[in-house]
């Protein structure tokens, strides 16, 4: 609103000219100019603001006065709660974070020679729907990494830094020398120098076997160590492999982490070879030997993104997408007004470029800084299309906010006189800035 | 001085110090605006991708995308495929909804348009009592939310059997695009020299004259700005559709959100869906960037 100025329309003229009709117009023709706006106005705007107003003071079915009952269900109704309370987190996040991400990128963009595409491109979500964001980010964040893009780079970088299992399915199958202990599993006797011990597992398909698998290989006692193989012990029906037993047709578990525990200690860990044998030396004399749980964990699967707990800040993220070029644009035109000599003779001074963005174009953007932050306030107040679109079924009722739940008390729950409260209650938290906008266009006209 | 610096190194004094550290600095800024443009590459990545995405999607057959992530492409180019658009444009519902939505966005439009000029003109120049006080009150209406209407409006509307027509939805549209229209054409109405006018005025032109020949041209790139913010805001609208439109009059936003809610069995509807519904506001931001970069600034508190 005040960028009207900025917008390519003639800055006010400095000197109060008269703007009296050139024609004398009658009356008459002034109303005619008028009517059908006002006559609209009034009916679409200006009456349903009354009638939201009465109508929230009315009971369910409009016939009988209420109070203040509805209103008291603003703060007291579970569903209305959640929606307060995430329309706060919306009001508070959304747009800091669109206008400390629309600054950066306005004073980056002034370094770079393709600047303007940069803003194109960041500029673009503003032209399409709430609707299409939504189906977008749907896509975004599906819940498998195999489909989902947010989840098949959080899952890519996780990877890269932790070692996802190879065996997590693997168990101890009949007659299993193993028990289940903590997620992992441990042998029920211990071990002793010389001897050899058999770790058989199964439950892994054999596509899921890692590609190095080599054929197990029974072990082969040494005098000072403990040997031993862990492998898939495939044992199907009659005379197929034979529980317990190494057959030439299994694979062994490459990789499988394998400690000696004595009295609760890990004295000693070793992996598996390829070919599912391992060692010890002799200070596992004596020691159980454990499959920790690490060996088994599941695959990482991602984040669930619309979840009861992230569904919030997710839309959140997909509105940032959209609004972060409203306010980019905004302040790089702000940025486009601050004489170049008040940067200059800061760098002149000796400050760094920090000092001069934190002293010098902070401080002089401040107005436009306000007046991106107050815009988006006001319209994530209104914030609807994105949760009804994004948030699932499941977590919808952890992604409410005040703007869905009016459309869901009027026009689902038959609710019109909670709707109306909290219609009523949206327009309270605006009348600050209607107040403003007056304000300050009294002083431009009575200028 | 820098060669200056090179060319004495060993010899290097206070008075060196100062060109080493613009050599420096530099450096530092060559370095720095390297690293500004990796950042904003990887930033435009970010804000290319979800798009992209959805571009992707929407070429791909519901088995692939079933299946594995659309960047799957980059590898097996053969899943690109037209059949979900194919599909989309033969089911009567969508094609039917990409009318309404033209139907409803064109006359919201133009209806704004000429009502906010209208009114525009006459709180710039016509003489009335308590004109200013009028015009503040329209400028308090600007930041009314939409939804405080929604229930009225529906009643209103019930009454008088405008409910699920897509004249309603029209009306809605204008009633709550006039305060942001009156307050932008008035204020750039306002700016018209006053010797354009008289001038005219002693041609002899009468009010509707001036407004027609002289306030419209010159207003031209105002109306151009609040046309296109206007004509993206009702195309883009789903909330004020929802309510007042039924199933023969709703706009792809309403026959797209239905489809939402078992969302991974429609994809193939959605995806092709979305960016159809995208590509028009898409061809006329790309064309129309700077009246739509200067609506948008001037409506910001809206």
């Amino acid at each position: 609103m005040t960028s009207a100025t900025e917008a390519g329309v003639p800055p006010a003229p400095a000197s109060p000219k008269s703007r009296k009709s050139v024609t004398g117009t009658r009356r008459t023709v002034a109303v005619l100019f008028l009517l059908p706006a006002l006559v609209l106005l009034g009916a679409l705007v200006v009456y349903p603001i009354g009638y939201s107003l009465v109508r929230s003071f009315y009971n369910q079915s409009g016939d009988g006065f209420a109070g203040f009952d509805n209103y008291k269900a603003l703060f007291t109704d579970d569903g209305i709660l959640t929606a307060l309370k995430n329309n706060v987190i919306w009001v508070v996040f959304a747009p800091t974070i669109s206008t400390a991400l629309g600054l950066i990128f306005a004073v980056l963009t002034e370094r770079i020679r393709w600047g303007t595409a940069f803003k194109l491109l960041v500029f673009m979500p503003m032209a399409i729907s709430m609707l299409a964001a939504g189906i977008i980010f749907r896509l975004v964040y599906d819940q498998d990494p195999d489909k989902g893009f947010a989840n098949a780079v959080w899952v890519g970088v996780h990877d890269t830094f932790a070692q996802s299992s190879s065996f997590p399915k693997a168990h101890p199958g009949r007659n299993s020398p193993l028990v289940a202990q903590g997620g992992g599993f441990v042998t029920k006797a211990t071990v002793h120098t010389g001897g050899t011990v058999t770790l058989p597992l199964v439950g892994v398909a054999p596509d899921q076997m890692p590609s190095d698998a080599k054929k197990a290989v029974a072990p082969q006692a040494d005098p000072g160590r403990i040997t031993g193989t862990t492998w898939q012990d495939f044992t199907r029906g009659k005379g197929v492999g034979t529980l317990g037993g190494v057959d030439p047709s299994e694979l062994g578990y490459p990789g499988m982490k394998i400690e000696a525990v004595k009295d609760g200690k890990v004295v000693e860990t070793v992996k598996a070879g390829d070919d599912g044998t391992f060692s010890f030396s002799e200070k596992a004399n004596g020691a159980q030997l454990r499959l920790p749980a690490s060996n088994f964990r599941e695959a990482y699967n991602g984040v669930d993104w619309l979840g009861p707990s992230l569904v919030t800040p997710s839309i959140i993220g997909s509105y940032i997408w959209m609004w972060a070029g409203f306010a980019m644009v905004l302040i790089a035109a702000g940025l486009a007004g601050i004489p170049r000599e008040l940067l200059e003779a800061a760098r002149v001074d000796g400050a760094s470029e920090w000092q001069v963005f934190r002293r010098v174009t902070v401080p002089l953007l401040a107005p436009v800084l306000a007046v991106v932050v107050v815009t988006l306030m006001i319209n994530v107040l209104k914030i609807f299309d994105l949760v009804y679109i994004i948030a699932p079924g499941s977590s919808r009722d952890d992604a409410n906010v005040l703007a869905l739940e009016l459309y869901l008390k009027g026009f689902s729950e038959d609710q019109p006189g909670i709707a109306s409260a909290i219609s009523v209650f949206l327009l309270l938290l605006v009348i600050p800035v209607m107040w403003f906008n007056i304000r300050r266009l009294r002083r431009e006209v009575r200028r | 001085m820098t060669t200056h610096a090179e060319r004495l190194p060993e010899t290097a004094s206070a008075g060196d110090a100062k060109a080493k550290r613009s050599l420096g600095s530099r450096l530092v800024e060559r370095v720095s605006g390297g690293v500004i443009s990796v950042l904003l590459v990887l930033v435009g990545l970010f804000w290319l991708v979800p798009t992209l995405g959805l571009l992707i999607s929407s070429l791909r057959g519901p088995g692939d995308i079933a299946t594995s992530g659309w960047w799957t492409v980059f590898t097996e180019p053969s899943q690109l495929t037209l059949d979900s658009y194919d599909k989309l444009l033969h089911n009567s519902d969508i094609t039917h909804s990409i009318i309404n939505t033209i139907l409803i966005t064109v006359p919201a439009t133009l209806l704004v348009i000429v009502i906010g000029a209208l009114a525009g003109y006459a709180f710039a120049w016509m003489d009335f009592p308590g004109r200013d006080w009028w015009f503040m009150a329209v400028v308090g209406l600007l930041v009314v939310p939409v939804q405080v209407a929604l229930i009225p409006i529906a009643e209103l509307f019930g009454k008088i059997g405008l409910f699920g027509n897509i004249f309603g939805v029209v009306l809605f549209h204008t009633g709550f695009g006039l305060p942001f229209a009156v307050f932008l054409l008035r204020n750039f109405f306002a700016e018209i020299p006053r010797e354009l006018l008289e001038a005219a005025r002693l041609d002899g032109a009468g009010e509707l004259r001036l407004f027609a020949r002289v306030v419209l041209p010159l207003g031209a790139p105002a109306i151009a700005s609040l046309g296109i913010f206007q004509f993206l805001w009702v195309w883009n609208d789903m909330l004020i559709a929802l309510v007042f439109t039924d199933a023969d009059s709703q706009p792809i936003t309403v026959a797209l959100q239905t489809q939402v809610r078992a969302f991974a069995a429609n994809v193939d509807i959605l995806a092709p869906g979305a960016f159809i519904s995208m590509v028009i506001p898409l061809i006329v931001f790309f064309a129309f960037q700077r009246q739509f970069v200067s609506g948008v600034m001037a409506g910001a508190v809206k």
